[in-house]
């Protein structure tokens, strides 16, 4: 499969007059995502930015309900037994789009019980590491050093302490859970998302999609810097791209030519201010990032 | 056809007429064997419906509300830990306005933990905006069930239904039930056709969108007023049901209250024995009579204003407690007196955890009313008609037994 901008419809699903922060990741990645859906879609949303940020203008062309925080993937499952049931399911899409505390934390269970009962449905968490609707909280996401509300800077503390390589791995442990295909994505590489929504959409059964989605305001960037920024944990290799069908079967989407220090991308947020002149620190994330991009580029 | 059926398969059976779509459940005991039940319904062609077999009870109601919304016909069951583990969506599928259905096979609540029933976990949920409706047998449960689909889903109603009955006493006792046949059920229930917007793609609507001030208490009462005026439903769905099934239900059910000075009124099961005690005490001369609660969402504060009219002391059977207040239904029947002045009520809390309601029960308990009768005045608020007085200080048994 594979997408081409020329062939995107030109017309808008979410409808434009959204009330989402300038720059807003999330909002990028919905709206790439209704591009290859359509409005031949039914979308859940976790409580969340997302949930809040319609408003009325922005209303959404297609069927949509706001779940509750932590059962969208109860409720999808509740939604794709009913199509069945009523002899409608065709070839609706039937997509949850949640948020990672919605997904990594406290929505976690519903996930997990839903793609294991095998669901035909498309869950897409837009990553954006923290609980950022209550105000830039950390999240099961949240990276090593991030400073949040509550893995705040103090005397005694540099922000997030659970080390990189013990943040929960949601698209491997969803591969874990053996179903057809999970894939990480970026807003900064949208024909690589596209074409992974489209490969999602097109199987019969649970399909997962991790999508990195900075937040200016979480993450102390500009906001006309949130693509720059996806793109930069990309060419550092903090998130690379890669997807894995049947639960095994590891492909890596994107091999940077010259992989950049992830100092440099470390450098553009101010989350992650403080440890930029700790190189026992900087040193600490780098190895981290390289022994997952080892990991992956052997698997 | 005469079935000899459990509660449980009664609740079932109830669904299965109803010819629900989409049916998702968490075992529990004594709910368990309703989950049982409707899965070999499913698995035998019996019930051409999707089973969610979901992995907690906070994804039975939220996968029921996901395919509600959808537009087909849902059926729920639970109890206790497993209700209370609801208690956020179930606002979500009264404010969503579904007709869900839901079975509960009453119990106690942990902690200390009891598989045994009394009325705490229903009631628990009382302001969540599902209507209540509590059963004293089997018949009454299939009977419920059928009725509550009809009245949920009235356009006049729109609201969720739970059907209570008592955990063991109803779920796991096995009576003669007349199970009606499909063409029956279909004349009283229609097949199930949404007429309010729900997941279409024909026609897209958003669901749960916030509510600034200007609208939400304006959704509320709405829910509120649909409720008030779901009696007139149910009256009505009452009757056509008696007309066609020719068995008689009201939300009120009385007995011997004509001339009664003394009147007992409660929820569920125990309502049986206490029509047994007040056979036998009519028997010794005693005016007495009952008012059993059938419905108590909506409330019939006027029906039973009307019922306890000429009573002049109440007693109500608590199986439930709000601690630091009185029995729950206790304070319900006072918001009648504005209808019933001059009456003596008296609130009786008794059978918690699975503790028997006996004929010696309602009998001590009429004593006490009797003496109130007399003109002795109580002392205490609550009556704990058949503590065991051999463990009233908890804690010092806790320190013997348990260590
Ligand atoms: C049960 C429950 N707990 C807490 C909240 C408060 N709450 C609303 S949104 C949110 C954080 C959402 O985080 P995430 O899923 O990452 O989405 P984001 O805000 O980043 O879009 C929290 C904690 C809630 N609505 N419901």
């Amino acid at each position: 499969m594979s997408v081409r901008i020329k062939d995107l419809p030109l017309e808008e699903v979410v409808a434009p007059g959204r009330g989402g922060c300038p720059g807003c990741a999330a909002v990028i990645g919905a709206r790439m995502v209704t591009k290859i859906a359509g409005q031949n879609t039914i979308m859940v949303n976790s409580t969340g930015c997302m949930c809040v940020n319609y408003g009325y203008a922005g209303a959404p062309l297609f069927p949509y309900v706001h779940s509750l925080f932590e059962n969208a993937g109860a409720v999808a499952s509740g939604i794709d037994a009913a199509l069945k049931a009523d002899n409608r399911r065709d070839d609706i899409n039937l997509i949850v789009y949640a948020g990672d505390g919605g997904t990594v934390d406290i929505g976690f269970q519903a996930l997990s019980g839903a793609v294991e009962r095998g669901h035909r449905f498309l869950y897409i968490c837009y990553d954006n590491e923290g609980y950022m609707n209550t105000g830039v909280q950390r999240s099961g996401a949240t990276p090593y050093g991030a400073s949040t509300t509550t893995s705040p800077l103090g005397k005694i503390s540099k922000g997030e302490s659970r080390p990189l390589s013990r943040r929960k791995d949601m698209v491997r442990v969803m591969a874990a859970h053996g179903i057809p295909y999970t894939a990480t994505a970026s807003i900064a590489y949208p024909l690589d998302f596209m074409r992974k929504v489209q490969t999602a959409l097109a199987i019969d059964g649970p399909t997962y999609i991790h999508l990195l989605s900075p937040c200016s305001i979480g993450w102390g960037i500009d906001p006309k810097d949130t693509v720059k920024v996806a793109r930069m944990a990309v060419q550092t290799s903090f998130a690379p791209l890669y997807e894995i069908t049947g639960g095994r079967q590891f492909k890596v989407n994107l091999r940077p030519v010259n992989l950049k220090p992830v100092q440099e991308y470390l450098s553009m947020q101010k989350r992650f201010r403080h440890l930029l002149d700790d190189p026992i620190e900087l040193d600490i994330i780098q190895r981290a990032v390289d022994e997952n991009w080892t990991y992956l580029s052997n698997c | 056809m005469r079935q000899y059926l459990s509660g449980n398969k009664a609740a079932a059976e109830g669904a299965r007429l109803a010819e629900v779509k989409v049916v998702a459940a968490y075992p529990i005991t004594p709910q368990t064997s309703i989950v049982e039940y409707l899965a070999s319904f499913v698995a035998n062609g019996e019930l051409a419906a999707e089973m969610i077999p979901v992995e907690s009870e906070h994804s039975a109601i939220s996968a029921t509300y996901g395919a509600s919304l959808t537009g087909v016909r849902t059926f729920v069951a639970s109890s206790s830990q497993g209700l209370a583990l609801m208690h956020e969506a179930l606002f979500m599928a009264s404010g969503l306005r579904l007709p869900i259905v839901m079975a509960i096979a009453n119990r106690a609540l942990a902690s200390p933990v009891t598989i045994f029933t009394d009325h705490q976990d229903s009631l628990a949920q009382r302001d969540t905006g599902w209507l209540q409706f509590y059963v004293e047998d089997c018949q009454e449960v299939l009977d419920t069930i059928l009725i509550a689909y009809r009245v949920a889903e009235d356009c006049r109603v729109l609201l969720p239904i739970m059907v209570c009955f008592d955990g063991f006493y109803v779920s796991h006792i096995s009576e003669p039930v007349d199970v009606p046949d499909v063409a029956q059920v279909r004349e009283f229930l229609p097949e199930f056709k949404a007429n309010y917007p729900v997941l279409d793609i024909a026609n897209p609507k958003m669901f749960n969108v916030m509510a600034f001030p200007q609208f939400f208490e304006e959704f509320q009462r709405d829910k509120h007023e649909s409720m008030v005026g779901s009696e007139q439903v149910i009256k009505e769905a009452m009757l056509d049901f008696e007309r066609i099934f020719n068995r008689s239900y009201s939300m009120i059910e009385t007995y011997c209250t004509e001339d009664a000075d003394i009147i007992i009124a409660g929820l569920g099961s125990m309502m049986g024995t206490v029509r047994t005690a007040i056979d036998q005490l009519r028997s010794t001369g005693l005016k007495i009579g009952m008012a059993k609660i059938k419905s108590f969402r909506p409330f019939p504060y006027q029906d039973l204003a009307q019922a306890l009219k000429g009573a002049k002391v109440i007693g109500i059977l608590d199986r439930d407690i709000s601690p630091g207040s009185t029995g729950i239904v206790y304070q319900e029947v006072l918001a009648t007196l504005q209808e019933t002045p001059n009456k003596c009520i008296v609130d009786f809390v008794l059978g918690l955890g699975g503790r028997d309601v006996t004929i010696d029960t309602i009998e001590k308990a009429t004593g006490i009313l009797e003496q109130v009768l007399s003109g002795s005045e109580l002392k205490r608020r609550v009556i704990w008609v058949d503590e065991n007085r051999e463990v009233l200080d908890i804690w010092k048994v806790g320190e013997t037994n348990v260590g």
